[in-house]
Formats: structure tokens, C-alpha cells, sequence
């Protein structure tokens, strides 16, 4: 028999956490990329719980889809991101260096 | 709530106990790595221990597709990807973690995540989750061929659409991607007027990967259309006045 699935809840709880802090601290889009996919990773972690839960596989295929959109969401946001900043002629690649439309 | 844990854990073998142990040791230290880290190289290489450490807990959970697609997509292709543009912008260097310009924005960051941290959890303690239908999508257990075989009869029967949807998905996303990555049209027109001027090598600070490649290539197009207005060579007369200079070009712009 398997772990409690409690224990997995809570670890993908504390992943998503770490993974906003990241957001909300860090500067570099970069990094802060990064602490998206960690979230993205804890809301998989909680969907592949509730299926072995439910004992359902609607849990682990809307996962699959997931991992499709995080695919495609790196794919446009790094092309974004090296859009700006080669047209910027590239100092850092911080969110602070993002101001140009500041009023 | 901790005795509930406990007594569960009890039942529950001590391997799957330890195997649900270092994983999520390796989850958490990779997490708080990549966002503790100041070199972006570093944080990436945290991110694939944590990626790892979600598929080990996949593969724990009778998960076994996604766990290989887990490292496939996340570590062999995102976390490559993400390398790819830390290189290619040249950031790979130390940044200063200690400076914030938003003084308020640490301790509300702290505040906010800890709070909603603590409900989450509050909440998973209080409620029980095991709830709703069971099995709407089909069962995970007991079926032939296993999991593999059940996400695969679920993604193509009752998912169908959904799957044929995350096709065009893909597709957008890579002809988005060739889109952003272009270097916009008007930028070049200075670059051609200049390439054939001498020593007219395109404006500074705008050297590009595309530049290296792009200005033999202009110079090629305008050797062309110089041959062709001092009629050492002529063109084939059905193709469109505009289509002549413009092909050449158009054709160093595809990589």
C-alpha cells in the first residue's frame, strides 16, 4: 500500500509556495520563469494525488495537457523575452530594466 | 493532524516512505535553489533536480507515462531551452540578490505566501479530500495494459478534442515563436542601403546572430541587382518587378 496521499498534498502546497515566493521576490524574468514552472509542477504533483485518490485517469491526462501548455507557454515567453532584450541591445535581464512605458 | 499522518504512514511501507522521503528532499532543496540562486546557470540546473524529484513522485503514484514525459518535456526540453536563451543572452553571470528597489515588496511577498501557505494547509488538515465522483474518466487501477495504457484510451476517447485542441496549440505556439524571434523588416532596410557603401557594415550596437549571417548576403543581393541595371545578366521576364530584389533577401531572413 501506498503513502498517504495527504503527504503529497502537502509537498505540492509547499512547492507552489516556494515557487510564488520565488515570483514575487525575484527580479530576473529569467528566474522568475523558472519559479512559474515550479508551481506549474506542484498543481501536476496535486492533479497525479487526486487521481491515484480517486482512482481516476482524468487526474493524470489533464497533466499530459498541462504539460503540452507549459511547453508552448516557455516557447512564446523566452521568445518574448529574447525579443526585448535584443532590441534593448541586452544590459541585464531584470524586471526593473522593463520601463519603458513608464509614464 | 499529525497523528493522522503518522498512523497512515504506519500503514503504509516503510520503502514508499522512503522513496516519498529523498524525493521530496530533492523537490525542496531544488525549489529553494532556484530561488536562492544567483548564477541563472545554477538555477536552472536546480530546476531539473526538482523536476526529477516530481518525476520520482509520479512514478510513486502509479504515473509512470507522465513521469517519463515529465523528464522528457521539463529536463530534456524546457530547462535546455531556458540554458539555451541564458546563453544566448550572455547572463550568465552573478547577480546581486540583496538588492530590492521595492522596499515593501520582501516582507509582503513573506507575509502573503506564508498566510496563504498556512490555509492551504489548514485546509487540507480539516477537510477530506477524497471527494467527488469516482472514476468519471475511467479507472486508473485494474486496467489492461496498465496506466500507459489507460491514460492512452482516456487521451484518445474521452480527451479527444482536447488533444486535437493542444495540436493547433503547438502549432500557434511554434509559429509564435518564429514570429518573436524575427528581426523586424524595417530594421533592415538601413543594412541593405549600407551594405554596398564600403566599409558600410550596419549600425553598431545592433550586431545579431542574424547580422553575421545576413550582410554577404545583402551584398550578394546587391552585386545582383547591380549585374542586372548594367545588363551583364537578365533576369527571367515573367517574375513581378518587386519579386527580383526582394527574393534573395527574403530567403536570408529564413534562419
Amino acid at each position: 500500500m501506498s503513502l498517504s496521499g495527504n503527504w503529497y498534498l502537502a509537498l505540492s502546497a509547499v512547492l507552489f509556495a516556494i515557487g510564488a515566493f520565488g515570483l514575487l521576490v525575484r527580479r530576473n524574468v529569467l528566474v522568475m520563469f523558472m519559479c512559474v514552472e515550479l508551481m506549474l509542477n506542484a498543481a501536476n504533483l496535486t492533479l497525479v494525488t487526486f487521481a491515484r485518490m480517486l482512482n481516476d485517469i482524468g487526474g493524470q491526462a489533464l497533466v499530459f495537457f498541462v504539460l503540452v501548455v507549459a511547453a508552448a507557454e516557455v516557447v512564446v515567453g523566452l521568445g518574448i523575452v529574447v525579443a526585448i532584450f535584443r532590441r534593448r541591445s541586452g544590459e541585464g535581464t531584470t524586471a526593473d530594466d522593463l520601463h519603458i512605458m513608464k509614464g | 493532524m499529525l497523528g493522522v499522518l503518522v498512523v497512515q504512514v504506519a500503514v503504509a511501507t516503510k520503502v514508499d516512505a522512503a522513496v516519498f522521503a529523498i524525493a521530496a528532499f530533492f523537490v525542496l532543496v531544488g525549489a529553494i535553489g532556484v530561488v536562492v540562486a544567483r548564477n541563472p546557470v545554477h538555477a536552472a540546473l536546480m530546476l531539473v533536480m526538482t523536476l526529477f524529484g516530481v518525476a520520482v513522485l509520479f512514478v510513486e503514484q502509479q504515473a509512470n507515462f507522465l513521469a517519463a514525459a515529465q523528464v522528457i518535456v521539463y529536463a530534456g526540453a524546457i530547462v535546455v531551452l531556458f540554458l539555451f536563451v541564458i546563453m544566448f543572452l550572455g547572463v550568465d553571470r552573478r547577480e546581486n540578490i540583496a538588492f530590492e528597489p521595492l522596499r515593501a515588496q520582501r516582507p509582503l511577498a513573506v507575509g502573503l505566501v506564508a498566510s496563504s501557505l498556512a490555509g492551504l494547509l489548514l485546509l487540507g488538515v480539516a477537510a477530506h479530500w477524497s471527494v467527488g465522483a469516482h472514476s468519471v474518466a475511467g479507472q486508473l487501477r485494474g486496467q489492461p495494459g496498465g496506466d500507459v495504457a489507460a491514460l492512452g484510451r482516456a487521451v484518445f476517447t474521452t480527451y479527444l478534442f482536447p488533444f486535437e485542441a493542444t495540436a493547433a496549440l503547438l502549432v500557434i505556439a511554434v509559429v509564435g515563436a518564429v514570429v518573436l524571434a524575427r528581426r523586424p523588416p524595417q530594421a533592415r532596410r538601413p543594412d541593405r542601403e549600407q551594405a554596398a557603401a564600403p566599409g558600410g557594415d550596419g549600425p553598431p550596437g545592433d550586431r545579431t546572430a542574424g547580422d553575421v549571417v545576413g550582410d554577404p548576403m545583402d551584398a550578394l543581393a546587391q552585386a545582383v541587382a547591380n549585374a542586372v541595371a548594367s545588363g551583364l545578366v537578365s533576369l527571367p521576364e515573367d517574375l513581378p518587378e518587386g519579386q527580383r530584389q526582394e527574393e534573395p533577401v527574403g530567403e536570408s531572413a529564413a534562419p
